[in-house]
């Protein structure tokens, strides 16, 4: 029944949970966002227009984002092995997370960024800015309320995902859930754990709506 | 071997098999003031923004200051620091405030000092009556007053040339003279400009040359622009004024 172990393992879980999250949309922005930017500036009517390079990387994109996390999860183990150590467990359970939000973030960088107004960046042009200007001054500055929303939207993603995770022992809260919920019919156990995913997901929305809504100095007063 | 300013010559410009110019040959010397008139899709709008390296070209050459303009060239980012243009939608980057707006490029791009080009940019909105908004998002501003930030923006890159692509063509009526004031102003003091606008009484004022342009083409060409929109010389453009009239 309920007592301080299970109120610590409830809290570790907690803990492991938002550290799969937030760690692995960090790294996954790291490779998700110049992917992003590599496809606004290559595609048509970019920057840097390169047919090849967009649909290279439009292609690597796709069939990544075909592959369902959890097949990614059990194909990606021997990098995970070879980089963490151990196929289990939050840490290890990143890298998947990583891979699988990359080229997620990437789409989301690219969907905001090209909201950017043409004539804006054409103002931008205008005046000598170089690409590398454009892209840091202009088109993240300009695009950062979508882009702040992205990033809710990944949050959630990744969090439902490292849930998943809990099939194979990634710890966190949807390895408790699977653990004692699923194979051990513990119904309350579960709900709980479902009750503190849904309040951890809820927090990122709220705070990352209200992020970006002060951020936005289009219309709002 | 050019004593002009800007100058085109042959200039073709093609878009999807159609032609927007047919070979523009003009000339735009130091101080002057040049107003291009005209039908819209005439291709005057294309002229100005080829003339910044915005559009590519099909044929002829366009020199700035005897140096070769091209759109792909290495040395395009420092050409377009030398050419100011403004656009009829303003343009100003919605997430920046009236400072920034106009300190992005003098200190990204010319890497300027911040202090000096911020003096100087509270001078230029001193200027145009805009001192106290440059704490201001553009949403904050009415039509006339983002123009004429925006005009700042150009103005504070020290450019030799100003394009100004139908600047008062979005604004209501009321804004307009205030803008336009600020241009007047802009060519008293000697400013080289190329203008391309819809408003007859402006162009008549401010004019050392006026263009009219149809079908890509430089239709009438004249040096004394109070006599041309009195008695213009051909059919064409004596229609078109005509459509000004009540």
């Amino acid at each position: 029944m309920w007592d301080s172990t299970m109120t610590v393992m409830m809290l570790e879980g907690i803990r492991d949970t938002v550290y799969m999250t937030v760690v692995s949309t960090l790294f996954g922005y790291i490779l998700g966002l110049p992917l992003g930017i590599a496809l606004t500036l290559t595609d048509k009517n970019g920057l840097r227009q390169n047919r090849t390079i967009y649909r290279t990387l439009d292609m690597i994109i796709n069939i990544t984002r075909s592959v369902p996390f959890l097949i990614l999860l059990i194909v990606v183990m021997p990098l995970t092995k070879l980089l963490v150590g151990k196929s289990y467990g939050s840490t290890a359970t990143i890298v998947p997370l990583t891979l699988a939000a990359a080229p997620l973030i990437g789409r989301m960088v690219e969907s905001s960024l090209k909201e950017v107004n043409r004539g804006v960046i054409e103002a931008a042009v205008s005046m000598g800015a170089k690409t590398k200007t454009i892209v840091f001054k202009v088109l993240i500055g300009e695009a950062r309320t979508s882009l702040l929303v992205g990033v809710t939207i990944v949050l959630g993603t990744v969090l439902g995902y490292s849930a998943m995770a809990g099939v194979v022992g990634g710890g966190g809260l949807g390895d408790i859930a699977i653990r004692y919920g699923y194979y051990r019919y513990d119904t309350p156990v579960m709900l709980v754990t479902l009750v503190f995913i849904v309040a951890i997901v809820q927090l990122m929305q709220v705070v990352g709506t209200l992020l970006a809504k002060r951020m936005d100095h289009r219309n709002n007063e | 071997m050019e004593n002009s300013l800007l100058s085109i010559k042959n200039l073709h410009k093609e878009f999807d098999r159609n032609t927007i110019l047919k070979g523009i040959n003009l000339k735009l010397n130091k101080g002057e003031v040049i107003v291009i008139i005209g039908p819209s899709g005439c291709g005057k709008s294309t002229l100005l923004r080829c003339l910044n390296g915005l559009e590519d070209i099909q044929g002829g050459e366009i020199y700035l200051g005897g140096k070769l303009l091209q759109k792909n060239a290495k040395d395009i980012s420092s050409m377009r620091q030398k050419i100011g243009m403004v656009f009829q939608s303003y343009d100003l980057f919605p997430h920046k405030t009236v400072l920034e707006n106009i300190l992005l490029a003098p200190v990204k791009v010319q890497k300027r000092k911040r202090a000096e080009v911020e003096a100087e940019a509270m001078e230029l909105l001193e200027r145009v009556g805009l001192a106290d908004r440059k704490n201001d998002y553009p949403r904050q501003l009415s039509g006339g007053q983002k123009q004429r930030i925006a005009i700042v923006r150009a103005l504070i890159m020290h450019p030799e040339v100003l394009l100004l692509d139908e600047i008062t063509a979005a604004l209501d009526p009321e804004m307009v003279h205030e803008v336009l004031q600020v241009v007047l102003d802009l060519a008293k003091s000697g400013s080289t400009m190329l203008i391309v606008t819809h408003e007859m009484a402006f162009a008549k004022a401010i004019a050392d040359r006026v263009l009219f342009f149809e079908h890509g083409e430089i239709v009438e060409e004249s040096h004394a622009p109070k006599a041309f929109f009195e008695r213009p010389q051909t059919e064409r453009a004596r229609q078109f004024l005509k459509s000004f009239e009540y």
